[in-house]
C-alpha cells in the first residue's frame, strides 16, 4: 500500500507491522467483516420470512399445507448443519442450472448426468463461465444467504410456531366475538402478539447465526475466520512477510469483534423486548402498565 | 426456410460454446506452499499458479483462478463451479473413478515425516495428516494413529503443540518448514501416489486433452524442469 513496502524484508519493527497490516491479504481480511455483516444483514430477515412461512404452514387447515410445514421444521432441525450446507447449495445450485437447460438448450441431447459428473449447456451455467469473478462470488453469496435462510427459517419456524400457541387463547375467543374472520383474527390479533413470546427464541437463533458464520467458507465464501486462520498460520520466507504460527493473536481479535457484536446484538434485543412488551398481557407488559400508573 | 432456421440456431450454438469456452475456472486450493498458496498480495501464487497460466497461454485459453476448501474440492469440480482442479493433487485410482486426472506434472515425490525429535515412534505414535490426502491413508496403513486436520498448517502447528508426534506431508511443502524452523526430518521418505496432476470432469476430455498436450511440451522443453528447481530446490525428483 504504501511506497515504502515495496521490499518487505528490508524493513524493521513498526514499519515492517504497518506493512504488513496493509498487504492484499490483510485488505481482504478487513473487507471479509463487511461480507460478515451484510450476510447477517440480509439473512435474518430472510430466515424469519421463511420461519413465518414454516410456521403459518405448520398451523394451516389444509392438511397437505400443515404436512409441508412439518417436514419442514423437522427434516432441516434434525439434519446436521454442516451436511446441510455441503449439499443444499450444491442441490439448489444444480436444480437452478438444470432448470435453466430444459429451457434455454431443448435441442441439448447428452444426459445432463454423466457418472457423477453435471454437464449442462453451456448457456445454461450459473453464472456464465464468461462472467467475470465478481459475478461468481456474488452468486456463491446468494447461495450461501439461501442455505443459512433455509436452516434458520426451519429454527424459526418452530419457534414462531410455539409463540403463536402462546398468544393466550381469551385473545382469540374475543376476536371471535367481535366477528373477525380467522384471518382478521390472525393478522390483527395474533401475529401482533406472539412476537414478545417468540423474541427470547429467536434472539437465541440470532446469536447462533452470528456465530455460525465460518460456515461460509464450505460455501467458498472467504469469511473472518477463513482469513484469520490463512493471515495467523506460520509463514515461511516463501511469503513477504515470514512470521511464526500468529493464529492466537488474530483468533482474539475475532473474539473481541464477536463479544463486541454480542453486546450491540443485547442491547438491541432488550429495547425491542421493552418495545414489543408494550400493552401485552404478559407480566413485563404488565409492570410497565403499571410503572406508567 | 427450415433448413436455414436449423443452421443458424446450430450456428449460434457454436459460437455460444465458443464464448464460454474462452474462461477456464482454475480451482486451487490456496493453502499449501510452495505448490499453491495466498500471496501477501491475496492472489494465487506457487508452483501451480505459474504453471497453469504457462499451461494457458499454451493451450490459447485465457484462465482465471478460484480457490476452493480441500474437503469440497472434488465435488465442487463435477458439479462445474470451476473447471479444473491443480491443487497437488496426486493421481490415485480412488480420485480416478470421479475425475479424469491429466498426465503427471510433477513425477511421483517423496512423503516425509517431520517432527520436534529424531526419537518418535512412527508406528505406534500420534502422526498428523491433511483430511483426504494420500498421506492420511498411508498413515492408517502404517498403523500409527491418524490425527487430521483440514490444511496441512494446521497438521505441523499440531506438532508444535504437542498434539501429535510427527506430520506426514509432502516433502516439498516440509522442506521450507524444517529448514526454518525446529523441526526435523525422521524415518525414511516414503513415495506415495502416481505424481502430481490436473483433475479435469470426465465428461470434459477435449479441455483434458488440451492441457495434456501443454503439459507435454512445458516437459519436453525443459521448462517444467526449470519450474521445479524454482519452487521446490534442485533436491525435488525432476523429469
Amino acid at each position: 500500500m504504501f511506497a515504502s513496502c515495496a521490499d518487505p524484508s528490508t524493513l524493521e519493527g513498526l514499519n515492517w507491522l504497518a506493512c504488513y497490516l496493509t498487504s492484499g491479504k490483510h485488505m481482504a481480511f478487513y473487507q471479509s467483516f463487511l461480507v460478515v455483516l451484510a450476510l447477517l444483514a440480509i439473512t435474518a430477515p430472510a430466515a424469519l420470512l421463511f420461519g413465518f412461512g414454516g410456521a403459518m404452514a405448520a398451523r394451516s387447515r389444509i392438511w397437505p399445507l400443515r404436512m409441508v410445514g412439518r417436514a419442514y421444521t423437522a427434516m432441516v432441525r434434525g439434519i446436521p448443519d454442516i451436511v446441510f450446507f455441503l449439499f443444499v447449495p450444491v442441490a439448489m445450485d444444480q436444480g437452478f442450472e438444470w432448470l435453466r437447460h430444459k429451457v434455454k438448450c431443448p435441442d441439448w441431447t447428452d444426459p445432463v448426468r454423466q457418472g457423477s459428473d453435471f454437464v449442462v449447456c453451456p448457456a445454461a451455467k450459473l453464472p456464465l463461465s464468461t462472467s467475470p469473478q465478481w459475478a461468481h462470488e456474488t452468486y456463491g453469496f446468494a447461495l450461501a444467504v439461501l442455505a443459512f435462510a433455509v436452516v434458520f427459517g426451519a429454527f424459526a419456524a418452530n419457534v414462531l410456531y410455539g409463540a403463536m400457541r402462546a398468544v393466550p387463547r381469551a385473545q382469540i375467543e374475543t376476536a371471535e366475538a367481535y366477528g373477525m374472520t380467522p384471518r382478521q383474527s390472525f393478522w390483527r390479533v395474533l401475529v401482533p402478539q406472539m412476537w414478545i413470546y417468540a423474541l427470547p427464541g429467536l434472539s437465541n437463533l440470532w446469536m447462533i447465526l452470528i456465530k455460525a458464520t465460518p460456515l461460509l467458507f464450505l460455501l467458498g465464501v472467504q469469511d473472518i475466520v477463513y482469513w484469520a486462520r490463512e493471515l495467523g498460520g506460520s509463514k515461511t520466507s516463501i511469503f513477504a512477510y515470514p512470521h511464526p504460527d500468529w493464529r492466537l493473536y488474530y483468533f482474539l481479535g475475532l473474539l473481541i469483534f464477536y463479544l463486541m457484536l454480542t453486546r450491540v446484538s443485547e442491547a438491541v434485543l432488550s429495547r425491542l423486548t421493552a418495545r414489543l412488551s408494550h400493552g401485552q398481557a404478559t407480566l413485563a407488559g404488565e409492570a410497565q402498565r403499571k410503572a406508567a400508573q | 426456410m427450415k433448413k436455414l432456421i436449423l443452421g443458424t440456431a446450430a450456428l449460434a450454438l457454436s459460437v455460444g460454446m465458443a464464448l464460454a469456452q474462452d474462461v477456464v475456472r482454475l480451482g486451487t486450493e490456496g493453502a499449501y506452499p510452495p505448490y499453491n498458496f495466498i500471496n501477501d498480495a491475496g492472489e494465487v501464487d506457487g508452483l501451480e499458479r505459474e504453471l497453469g497460466d504457462e499451461l494457458c497461454k499454451r493451450a490459447e485459453l485465457t484462465c482465471t483462478w478460484v480457490t476452493n476448501d480441500w474437503d469440497s474440492i472434488i465435488p465442487n469440480l463435477v458439479s462445474g463451479n470451476y473447471d479444473s482442479i491443480i491443487a497437488g493433487m496426486s493421481i490415485t485410482p480412488e480420485r480416478e473413478e470421479v475425475v479424469a486426472f491429466t498426465q503427471p506434472y510433477t513425477p511421483p515425490s517423496m512423503s516425509s515425516y517431520a517432527a520436534l525429535s529424531d526419537d518418535v515412534d512412527l508406528e505406534g505414535g500420534v502422526i498428523s495428516a491433511q483430511t483426504g490426502t494420500i498421506q492420511a491413508n498411508h498413515v492408517v496403513d502404517t498403523g500409527a494413529t491418524l490425527l487430521e486436520y483440514p490444511t496441512s498448517d494446521e497438521c505441523i502447528a499440531a506438532v508444535r503443540n504437542g498434539e501429535a508426534d510427527a506430520v506426514l506431508a509432502d516433502k516439498d511443502v516440509l522442506v521450507p518448514v524444517v529448514n526454518e524452523g525446529d523441526m526435523v526430518f525422521v524415518g525414511e521418505d516414503t513415495p506415495l501416489g502416481n505424481g502430481i496432476g490436473m483433475a479435469f470432469r470426465k465428461s470434459d476430455p477435449e479441455m483434458k486433452d488440451k492441457f495434456d498436450a501443454a503439459i507435454q511440451s512445458m516437459k519436453d522443453d525443459g521448462t517444467m524442469n526449470a519450474l521445479i528447481i524454482k519452487w521446490m530446490g534442485e533436491d525435488s525428483p525432476r523429469w
